[in-house]
C-alpha cells in the first residue's frame, strides 16, 4: 500500500550504506532523498521539513555505532520518528456514560467515503463487539444518499434509520434557534435507537467543504446539541498538500476524536496518514483497505511505519490469519505438513485459507522485506486461479501422490494437466517444483533457524535463496522489476556451446 | 514431530500460525514465480512506475507559481537564487510536487543567472505566463460525432464526484440546446443509479438504468441502442468508482467502452476522467493508469471551490497530455465551466488558502 514511500525511501538509505560513519554530510546528504520521498508521498511540506529537523537531530547526536551499517541506524531513527509521529495507538471508543446509546459522528469531504465507511464500522462493531449498531441518514443533499445507506445497512444486517427528505418539521428547539433538518433526523435518530435498544448510533453526515460556513455551522449545531462521544473526520488516503488543510479546518470548528483513513488499497504513497495526524494531534482509529464492507482495520502505527520502510507488518499478518483461518484447519494443516504426508490436496486447502485472508497484494505487503522484492510485479487479483487451475486440472491420484508427476508417466500427466488447467506445461512444472521445495523447506526448518528470523527485516532475503524461483526473484528486485530482455542468459550460453560443439 | 512443531512455533511466537504462514509464503513465491514468467513471454511496455522519472524528461523548462505565495515569499529581499530556493514550499502545496517543483526552480535560477529575470515582478510574470501556457495550450474542444450520437464515457476512482460532474455536464450540453440520453452504468455501488436517475428528472434528460449488480456494459449497450434509435445528440455514461490499481475493475471499464462500437463505430467519442482536485501525486498514477485502459481524452476538475488548488493537473498534462476540459467548482448543477487557463490559473493565484500553518 505504501510501496513508493517505501522504495523511495529505500532508496534513500541506500546513500547510507557504504560510506563508514555517519557524518553530518551525509546525514543532510541521504535525508534529503528522505525529504524528497515524503514529498512526493503528499506528506504536507511543512510537517517533513519537522520530520527530517527531528530526524537530524536525533541522527547527528546519535553516536555512531561500530560495526553497525549506516543505513540501518538511520532507519531505525526514521522508523522511530515515523512511529512516533502517527502514534500513539488509540482505537478506543469513547462511551456513553448516561445509559444511552454511544453516538458516532462520521464528517468529512464530499467523496472522502463516509457512507461506507459508516458501513464498514457498523459491521465491525457488530463483528468485533458485539454491538448493536443503528445507522442514521443524515446525509440530505446528495442525491440517493440515504438509499445507498439503507442498501448498506441491508448487506451488513443493521436497521438504518431515515425519513424522507423534506418530510422533517421544522422544530424550535433551543433559544429560537431553529434546529436543520440534518439536525432533527440525527436527534430522532438517536431516541428511534433508544426505543429499539440499540446501543451504538453512527451519524452520516453529508460531505462538505471546511470552508463552508454555513454547512461547517450546521455540523457544529448537530454536535452542540447531541454530544456526540466521538466524532470521526474521514480522510481519503489519495489527498495531496489540502490534506493539511481540510483536516485542520474540520478539527478546528468540530474537535473531531479521531480520523478514519480510506481507500489505502490502490497505490497512494499515503503521505496524508502523516500529516492528517501532525496537523489535527488526533488518533488515526481505522483504515479502510477495501471496497468490500470487511476492509476495514484498526490503525496502528508501528505497522504503518514497518509498511512505509518496507518492513512488513508481521502482527497483522497473524491477526488477519487468525480471523480467517480456523485453529482446526490451522493445526491439522501442520500436522500434515510435518508428516512428510503432505499433497497437492492440502496444498490446495491452503491456497483456498491464503485467498481467505485478503487480497494477496495486501498480505505480501505484510511480509517484511516482500514489498522490496516485489520491485514493479503487477497483481490483478487473479494470482492465484492460473494455481489453482492447475491442481484441478490434476486427477485424485496424481494430487495424493505428487511422486506421479515425475514419474515415467509424468511427461504425459503434465501436458494433460497443462491442457486442463489452460497453462504451459512450464507452468505446471515451476509449480511441481515450488510444491517440492516447499515440503523440503519444512524439514529443514532445523538448520534454516526459527520462523521469527524469516520474519524480520532481511529475513525473507536470507530464506529466499533456499527456494528455487526465489533466486529468480532477487536477481529480479536487483534489476528492479522484471525485464523481457535478459532472463534468458543462461540458455543463450547453452546454445552457444551446442553451438560451438557443432 | 509435534514437540518439533511446539518449539518451532514457540520460536517463532507466532503460535499455531506459523506453518500456514509459512507455507503462505511459499505460495506466494510460487506465484511470483508464475507471474514473473509469464512476464517473460509476454513482453508489455512498462507502465509509468515513477511519474516523477518521467517527469523529470518531460519537463525540460515548466513553470509555474502562485502569485500571492511568491510574492509574500521573495517580497522584501533582493532577488537572488537562495530566494529563489524558498519558494518551493509554496509550489509544492500546489500540489504541483516536488521534481517538477525543483525544475521549475532550475530553470528560474538559469534565467536569472542568464540575466532575463532581473526583479520580482519578473519572476512573477514569467511564471504566470509559463503556468497558462503551459496548462492552456490548445485544449481540444468536447468532441462531436460528424453524425448521429456523441458518447462521452465518464470515468474515475471512488468518491471523485463523477455522478454530480455527469449532472453538470449533462445541463451544460442540454442549455447549449443538445437532447442528451444518461447511462446508469454505475450497477455497483448502492444507490449510485437512483442518485443519477434523481439527476436526471430533476434535469429532465432521459435515462437508461441498470440494475443493482447488472452487468455494466450490458447496460451501456442498451444505451448506445436507444441513442442510435431515437437519435440523441449525446449519450453520457457513468460508470462506478474504481481504483486504478484494480486490474479486474479496469478491464470491466474496458470491456464497457468496447460494447458501444457495435452500434456507434467511434464510440467513446469522449473519456473523461473525473479528477477530485484535492488529489495529491497519486492524481498522475490514475491518469496514467486510466488511461493505459481507456484512452482517457480529457479531464474534468471536481471540487475546485474547496482550498485544493489542483496544481496536479499541470503535472498530468505535463506528464500525460491529458488536458483539463471541465471544472466543477460546487454541488449545484449550473456549477460548470469549460475550462480556460487564464481563468483558472488567476482563480488559483488569488486562491491562496489562509488556514494552511
Amino acid at each position: 500500500m505504501f510501496d513508493q514511500l517505501s522504495n523511495s525511501l529505500q532508496s534513500a538509505f541506500r546513500n547510507f550504506s557504504g560510506k563508514g560513519k555517519l557524518s553530518e554530510t551525509n546525514i543532510s546528504e541521504g535525508l534529503r532523498e528522505v525529504r524528497r520521498a515524503l514529498l512526493e508521498a503528499d506528506v504536507s511540506i511543512s510537517v517533513a521539513k519537522g520530520f527530517i529537523e527531528r530526524v537530524e537531530a536525533s541522527a547527528i547526536g546519535e553516536k555512531v555505532l561500530e560495526g553497525v551499517d549506516p543505513s540501518q541506524q538511520i532507519i531505525k531513527i526514521v522508523h522511530d520518528e515515523l512511529v512516533n509521529l502517527m502514534g500513539p495507538i488509540d482505537t478506543r471508543f469513547k462511551e456513553s456514560e448516561g445509559g444511552g446509546p454511544t453516538v458516532v459522528m462520521m464528517v468529512g469531504l464530499q467523496g472522502c467515503g463516509k457512507t461506507t465507511t459508516a458501513g464498514k464500522l457498523a459491521k465491525w462493531l457488530v463483528e468485533k463487539k458485539k454491538r448493536k449498531p443503528l445507522l442514521v441518514a443524515a446525509d440530505l443533499q446528495r442525491p440517493a444518499a440515504i438509499e445507498q445507506l439503507k442498501v448498506l445497512g441491508e448487506q451488513i444486517g443493521v436497521p438504518v434509520y431515515s425519513e424522507k427528505p423534506g418530510t422533517q418539521k421544522k422544530g424550535l428547539t433551543g433559544l429560537f434557534k431553529r434546529a436543520s433538518h440534518a439536525t432533527l433526523v440525527c436527534q430522532n435518530g438517536i431516541k428511534h435507537a433508544e426505543a429499539t435498544g440499540r446501543d451504538v448510533v453512527i451519524l452520516d453526515t453529508a460531505g462538505r467543504l471546511q470552508i463552508d460556513d454555513d454547512l461547517m455551522a450546521e455540523l457544529a449545531d448537530i454536535k452542540d446539541r447531541l454530544k456526540p462521544e466521538n466524532v470521526f473526520l474521514i480522510c481519503d488516503a489519495m489527498t495531496g498538500q489540502d490534506a493539511v488543510n481540510s483536516a485542520k479546518g474540520f478539527n478546528d470548528q468540530l474537535d473531531v476524536s479521531g480520523i478514519i483513513l480510506t481507500k489505502l488499497d490502490g497505490d497512494t504513497r499515503g503521505g496524508a496518514a502523516l500529516s492528517i495526524k501532525a496537523v489535527t494531534g488526533k488518533a488515526i482509529k481505522f483504515i479502510g483497505t477495501g471496497e468490500k464492507l470487511d476492509r476495514i482495520e484498526e490503525f496502528r502505527p508501528e505497522g504503518m511505519a514497518d509498511r512505509i520502510l518496507g518492513m512488513g507488518d508481521v502482527v497483522r499478518l497473524v491477526e488477519i490469519a487468525q480471523e480467517n483461518i480456523s485453529q482446526e484447519d490451522a493445526e491439522r494443516s501442520a500436522d500434515r505438513l510435518m508428516s512428510g504426508r503432505w499433497n497437492f490436496d492440502d496444498f490446495l486447502k491452503q491456497l483456498q485459507m491464503v485467498k481467505k485472508m485478503g487480497p494477496l497484494k495486501q498480505i505480501m505487503g505484510m511480509i517484511p522485506g516482500m514489498s522490496g522484492l516485489m520491485g514493479n510485479v503487477e497483481f490483478s487479483g487473479d494470482e492465484l486461479k492460473p494455481v489453482e487451475a492447475i491442481i484441478n486440472s490434476m486427477n485424485r491420484k496424481e494430487r495424493r501422490n505428487p511422486d506421479l508427476l515425475s514419474g515415467r508417466s509424468g511427461g504425459s500427466r503434465k501436458r494433460r494437466i497443462a491442457k486442463g488447467s489452460g497453462t504451459d506445461v512450464r507452468d505446471v512444472n515451476a509449480l511441481i517444483k515450488q510444491f517440492k521445495a516447499m515440503k523440503r523447506m519444512v524439514s529443514q526448518f532445523g538448520s534454516m533457524g526459527d520462523l521469527s528470523a524469516l520474519m524480520t527485516p532481511g529475513g525473507i532475503q536470507k530464506a529466499l535463496p533456499q527456494l528455487p524461483g526465489g533466486k529468480a526473484l532477487m536477481r529480479q528486485s536487483r534489476r528492479g522489476g522484471p525485464k523481457p530482455a535478459r532472463p534468458k542468459k543462461n540458455k543463450t550460453k547453452k546454445d552457444k556451446k551446442r553451438r560451438k560443439r557443432r | 514431530m509435534s514437540g518439533l512443531l511446539a518449539t518451532l512455533t514457540l520460536a517463532a511466537g507466532l503460535g499455531d500460525y506459523a506453518v500456514p504462514i509459512l507455507i503462505g509464503l511459499g505460495v506466494v513465491v510460487v506465484v511470483i514465480s508464475l507471474l514473473v514468467m509469464r512476464g517473460k513471454r509476454q513482453p508489455k511496455e512498462p507502465v509509468f512506475s515513477d511519474p516523477f522519472e518521467r517527469l523529470e524528461h518531460a519537463l525540460g523548462k515548466t513553470r509555474g507559481g502562485i502569485l500571492d505565495g511568491l510574492r509574500r515569499a521573495i517580497g522584501s529581499q533582493e532577488l537572488s537564487e537562495q530566494v529563489i530556493d524558498s519558494l518551493d514550499e509554496i509550489l509544492i502545496q500546489a500540489d504541483i510536487g516536488p521534481t517538477t517543483t525543483q525544475t521549475l526552480l532550475d530553470g528560474l535560477k538559469e534565467s536569472f543567472r542568464k540575466g532575463t529575470l532581473s526583479n520580482h515582478a519578473d519572476v512573477l510574470a514569467f511564471l504566470r505566463a509559463q503556468l497558462i501556457e503551459r496548462l492552456g495550450g490548445e485544449v481540444p474542444k468536447l468532441a462531436k460525432a460528424d453524425s448521429g450520437p456523441t458518447v462521452i464515457l465518464v470515468c474515475g476512482v471512488n468518491g471523485a464526484g463523477k455522478t454530480t460532474s455527469i449532472a453538470k455536464l449533462t445541463r451544460h450540453l442540454a442549455e447549449e440546446g443538445h437532447r442528451v440520453l444518461l447511462c446508469a452504468s454505475d450497477t455497483f455501488r448502492a444507490a449510485a443509479v437512483e442518485q443519477l436517475r434523481t439527476w436526471a428528472e430533476r434535469l429532465s434528460v432521459e435515462i437508461v438504468l441498470g440494475q443493482q449488480n447488472q452487468d455494466p456494459a450490458a447496460v451501456a449497450h442498451d444505451a448506445h441502442e436507444k441513442a442510435v434509435a431515437k437519435n440523441f445528440d449525446y449519450l453520457i455514461i457513468d460508470t462506478a468508482g474504481r481504483l486504478h490499481t484494480d486490474k479486474n475493475l479496469m478491464g470491466e471499464l474496458e470491456k464497457i467502452a468496447r460494447v458501444g462500437k457495435k452500434h456507434i463505430a467511434e464510440s467513446p467519442h469522449e473519456v473523461l476522467l473525473v479528477l477530485d482536485a484535492t488529489t495529491g501525486q497519486n492524481g498522475v498514477r490514475q491518469a496514467a493508469a486510466f488511461s493505459e485502459s481507456i484512452p482517457v481524452t480529457g479531464l474534468f476538475l471536481a471540487k475546485i471551490d474547496g482550498t485544493a488548488r489542483g496544481g496536479i493537473v499541470v503535472v498530468i498534462r505535463e506528464e500525460l497530455g491529458i488536458p483539463v476540459k471541465f471544472v466543477g467548482l460546487g454541488e449545484q448543477p449550473t456549477d460548470i465551466a469549460p475550462f480556460d487557463a487564464t481563468r483558472f490559473i488567476d482563480g488559483l493565484l488569488g486562491r491562496l488558502p489562509t488556514t494552511a500553518s
